[in-house]
């Protein structure tokens, strides 16, 4: 099977050509969520799209499902356009979907239901379902008895039972335990393998880099803001793959590379044998790149990573334990956290300039060095000076405090700046970071009743701080109103 | 064991046969046949009172013997209102749901309508139904079943539109790629989904249907009088007649029903209710009703609903599963949207000389009486607002202390529960005759009658608060030794903050819509009456001056709907984020 998935000459099942998805924003600009795309799904293959949290890597899941219509671009069905009908797909969903007051049966029972398929039918396909994935026994028992594993066994039975052609599952293990997660999985990938599985072909989304290579016959990248494909490769080791052998390792951590330096290219460890790559890395042709990029604004305005400044700490703290360099694989793996939640820290510690990122190794820098050594008092004014050096919004919010003679403003003020550059969730997350860091470095108090970011006391211009100001008289452009 | 169920089959007398061994499962078959017979008698005396021909005086009789076939014609009218308002509520909130561009205008509609008092809609509502059925007593029936639909429908739209708004992304997205019809989404997401919501909705309606009775079944318009037969009527006759030893028969048999509706029918419903939940882990302690372990325990309705119910079901899931190969992106036929943009002109042409006649009605008023409704509005202002204070300055400190003492709310909370469940209007009849005895005059009684209908959710509310707040702080607030005032302001004010809140609201909605009935009232051939815009309502009702009562009508729903909007909306949104004990 896996020999066959290699040919490229087999018909995609789906195939999305050059699909976007964008929103309008309030004040007529549009964000991009989802950049000019190609991508398809043929025959007796596992696609698994891997990229970091709120990289819109669901957002294309719902495109290919037919859930939601791309803003441009054409979905493909058998090479034929869909015209708003919802093609013979399942889903298996992260928080499962079932409906809660119904049985166990009634649940797999459902779609059969919707498509119009008899009682009797009915009832002996989802019993057949239900044993193939494990769940006899809970028929008439209700979702709400059942464990998460047993709950998303009941999804993956609900999926099986329409017969999709394409079996779609976003982020399927992520709400379950470790165990029950790799249990799960494996159990998956036997159903698959032995065929038993009655979709011929399946489409995972997932942060999890582990369960992508587990998993997968093909393996695409995905960056974000907007989302592009940044890797797309074929995975040739065979069937079951060892976690702990060299090519495994390998591949992981090359995608560890793609995912945290997206602008350098990486070389794919051992081409012939492991793997071959589908699109080079940088995904599409500059050119492309910059005929879509006509019509919209791009970001240009930094994204702040979603990290505490503990979890900074404590990253930059073992680095420094371990010598000031180390693999971005073993630090997660001794961590134990997933890429998603190492991501953002790693990302924190970069534009701070605390570390830098090289071939898939994070090294200390002498900054990050003072830092970790550094007792609670000395770590603030360190973040501030890093702060106050790097991070646009907080030299902004600095400036703007110390030029109002109140010293004052009201947050909406930064809220409007930063509703330029991003989509309305992520505006306020990037405000919740901002005014995280602001506060722990001393540079602001934020009154959140009022709304309102006063100066703090230890930074107020009269007096002259230990720390230097840089008073960059840039970007202070007032947001139109 | 087949054979032996096929054998009963054959010979009905072999359950005679088992009667000393006794299966439970045939007991309930016994009661539920002789449920079955007496609905059928309640039929044919209900149609024959109904479709005959219009009395317009009908004499109440103010025996208590009486009082059963009155309770049983007024369970029956706000049964049907009720039935009304369920139907009106699935395809209000539908809509308003599904549909954003109708949804931006009824919502706010839904927000002014929920303001206007029942008793405004009184005289065009009885006036339209008894022309459009003359001469049959149907007219009036009808007239009465929709003023109290009026009183029941909007909080359940609202509640239905809510749960609709809420039903989570995937869950739709699940039916949506499993290509559901839409009668299966209906069926199988939508409805049990909003159950929960709807269900304790309903019941606060048809708690304010009891409210409203007395003065949905008797009322004078002009110079007709018409009346019905009803425990309302019953109620408002031996008031009228300061026949005391009536109207606590009355307002016992009042009470009686509506304990009886809450163990048959409230009870069983909630109970059964509780499995469209949307929880992860089962709850331990779900409620339970002996009822609804009778019906599902009942053999023979069991029987009934597999050859009834559940091929008829089938029937209709596969139909129009059948028939929906591409609704999505059907294109509308040009006509279609013409026909649409047509009813929306004639909707907006009728909205506007709605609002033209009604300016042209106000500008025409007499100075005088616009004094006089505005002296009204500021005196039931007061008197809503004194009567909030009142009930909050009781019942926190008494809720609190219940909420704190475990063994106390086992006592108290089924006891106010009960207190609760009885119509304060049911009661006005036996304050009224104390107040007099007294001598305070309606100024008083009228506080303490509104007191009565609307302290209980300030209660309830601060119990369930009192409750709500972690132990872990209780606990912490010991440990410093916080006492008295401190204690009271760091721990339970803002602890209890959000339920208080929403005991606050439905309290104020209530006393507003209640003083209509608290400030003007027949008692012994007297109209004892005070100052307040609810008695001007009351009055214009009553003598038929569509002109006050528009006036008044108006000035009351737009102080609600200012004060809701200025006063109460800000402070849910305060108790939403900053008091919120998020676990």
């Amino acid at each position: 099977m896996n020999e066959a998935a290699g040919n490229s000459t087999t018909e995609a099942i789906i195939e999305a050509v050059g699909v976007e998805k964008s929103y309008p924003q309030a004040d007529g600009t549009r964000i991009q969520v989802v950049g000019l795309t190609n991508l398809s799904i043929e025959p007796g293959k596992i696609v698994a799209l891997l990229g970091p949290s709120g990289c819109g890597k669901s957002t294309l899941l719902r495109i290919l499902t037919g859930l939601s219509h791309p803003s441009s671009g054409t979905l493909l069905w058998h090479g034929k356009p869909l015209d708003g009908q919802m093609p013979n797909v399942a889903i298996v969903f992260q928080s499962f979907a079932l409906f809660p007051w119904l049985t166990v049966l009634d649940n797999v029972e459902a779609p059969l239901e919707a498509k119009g398929v008899p009682a009797v039918e009915r009832r002996k396909r989802a019993l057949r379902t239900l044993d193939t994935v494990g769940l006899d026994g809970f028929e008439t028992a209700y979702p709400k008895e059942l464990s998460g594993g047993m709950k998303q066994r009941v999804g993956f039975a609900r999926a099986l039972v329409v017969e999709p052609e394409v079996l779609f599952m976003d982020e399927p293990f992520s709400a379950l335990d470790v165990l029950t997660a790799e249990n799960l999985r494996g159990e998956l990938l036997e159903l698959w393998l032995t065929k038993k599985m009655p979709a011929s072909a399946i489409f995972i989304v997932t942060h999890n880099i582990e369960e992508a290579v587990m998993l997968a016959d093909r393996v695409m990248v995905l960056g974000r803001n907007p989302a592009r494909i940044r890797s797309d490769f074929n995975i040739r080791l065979k069937h079951p793959r060892d976690r702990k052998s060299a090519r495994f390792v390998e591949l992981v951590d090359y995608i560890y590379k793609v995912m945290t330096e997206p602008e350098v290219e990486h070389a794919l460890p051992d081409a012939e044998t492991t793997a071959e790559i589908i699109l080079p890395t940088g995904g599409l042709t500059r050119d492309a790149l910059k005929k879509q990029e006509g019509p919209l604004r791009t970001t240009k305005y930094q994204m702040l990573p979603h990290a505490r400044v503990g979890g900074i700490a404590g990253l930059l703290e073992l680095l420094h334990d371990h010598g000031g360099r180390e693999d971005l694989f073993r630090l997660a793996e001794e961590l134990v956290m997933d890429v998603e939640d190492l991501l953002p820290i790693l990302e924190a510690c970069v534009v701070l300039g605390f570390a830098w990122l090289k071939e898939g190794d994070m090294q200390i820098t002498p900054q990050g060095v003072a830092f970790a050594e550094a007792d609670i008092q000395q770590r603030k004014v360190l973040f501030r000076q890093a702060a106050l050096e790097h991070i646009t919004i907080l030299k902004q919010i600095d400036s703007v405090l110390k030029r109002k003679t109140d010293h004052s403003i009201a947050d909406e003020f930064f809220h409007d700046i930063l509703d330029e550059h991003f989509a309305e969730d992520e505006v306020q997350r990037q405000f919740e970071t901002a005014m995280n860091w602001g506060r722990y470095a001393e540079i602001f108090d934020y009154d959140r009743d009022q709304g309102r970011l006063v100066l703090a006391e230890s930074s107020a211009p009269s007096q002259s701080s230990a720390t230097p100001v840089i008073d960059t008289p840039t970007q202070n452009s007032a947001p139109k109103s | 064991m087949k054979k032996l169920t096929s054998m009963r089959g054959f010979s009905a007398y072999r359950i005679w046969a088992q009667l000393p061994g006794l299966e439970i499962s045939y007991l309930p078959d016994l009661v539920m046949f002789g449920a079955g017979i007496a609905l059928f008698y309640g039929v044919l005396v209900v149609g024959r009172s109904w479709l005959g021909p219009f009395t317009p005086q009908v004499e109440i009789s103010r025996s208590p013997l009486a009082l059963v076939p009155y309770a049983g014609y007024s369970l029956l009218r706000i049964t049907i209102a009720y039935l009304l308002s369920l139907a009106f509520t699935l395809v209000y909130g539908y809509v308003a749901a599904y549909n954003p561009r109708a949804e931006r205008f009824m919502i706010p509609l839904l927000d002014v309508l929920q303001s206007i008092p029942v008793l405004s809609f009184l005289p065009t509502v009885m006036l339209a139904m008894v022309a459009l059925f003359p001469g049959r007593q149907l007219g009036v029936e009808a007239g009465a079943i929709l003023l109290i639909f009026t009183g029941q429908v909007w909080n359940m739209a609202f509640s239905f539109y809510a749960s609709l708004k809420s039903i989570p992304n995937e869950m739709r997205e699940a039916a949506k790629v499993y290509r559901f019809s839409w009668w299966q989404r209906f069926i199988e997401m939508e409805l049990p989904f909003s159950a929960i919501g709807l269900v304790w909705n309903s019941m606060m309606s048809v708690a304010g249907g009891w409210f409203f009775l007395m003065a949905c079944e008797m009322f004078v318009l002009g110079s007709r009088d018409f009346r019905l037969p009803g425990l309302g009527s019953y109620l408002q006759t031996a008031a009228g007649a300061g026949d005391t030893r009536s109207i606590l028969w009355g307002v016992a048999t009042m009470i009686a029903v509506i304990v009886l509706l809450d163990q048959f029918v409230w009870r069983p419903v909630i109970a059964w209710a509780e499995k469209f939940k949307v929880e992860q882990v089962e709850s331990s302690d779900a409620p339970r009703s002996w009822v609804l372990d009778l019906i599902r325990h009942s053999r023979g309705l069991s029987q009934i609903r597999k050859k009834t119910v559940r091929p008829l079901a089938e029937r209709l899931m596969l139909h129009f599963a059948h028939k929906q190969p591409s609704n999505d992106a059907e294109p509308r036929s040009p006509w279609k949207i013409w026909l649409m943009r047509l009813l929306v002109m004639l909707l907006l042409a009728g909205i506007s000389y709605g609002v033209v006649r009604v300016v042209m009605i106000l500008t025409g008023l007499h100075k005088t009486e616009l004094q006089q409704t505005g002296i009204g509005l500021a005196a039931t202002f007061l008197r809503v607002n004194l009567t909030l204070l009142i009930g909050a300055l009781w019942t926190i400190p008494a809720g609190v202390a219940i909420g704190f003492n475990p063994r106390l709310a086992r006592i108290a909370q089924p006891l106010a529960q009960i207190a609760a469940s009885v119509p304060a209007t049911a009661l006005f009849p036996v304050v009224l005759l104390l107040l007099i005895r007294i001598g305070g005059g309606l100024g008083v009684g009228s506080i303490v009658l509104l007191l009565l209908g609307t302290q209980w959710y300030i209660l309830f509310n601060v119990i369930a608060g009192a409750i709500a707040i972690p132990t872990d702080l209780k606990e912490c607030c010991s440990v410093f030794r916080m006492q008295g005032i401190q204690r009271w302001k760091k721990l339970i004010l803002p602890g209890i903050f959000p339920y208080l809140v929403t005991g606050m609201v439905t309290a104020s909605g209530g006393a507003w819509n209640a003083s209509i009935v608290a400030e003007y009232f027949h008692f012994k051939g007297h109209i004892y009456t005070t100052v307040g815009l609810g008695a001007i309502i009351s009055q214009a009702s009553d003598e038929s001056n569509s002109k006050l009562l528009l006036v008044a009508t108006v000035m009351m729903a737009a102080t609600v709907v200012t004060i809701n909007r200025l006063v109460w909306r800000r402070l849910y949104a305060l108790a939403e984020t900053r008091f919120r004990l998020e676990t």
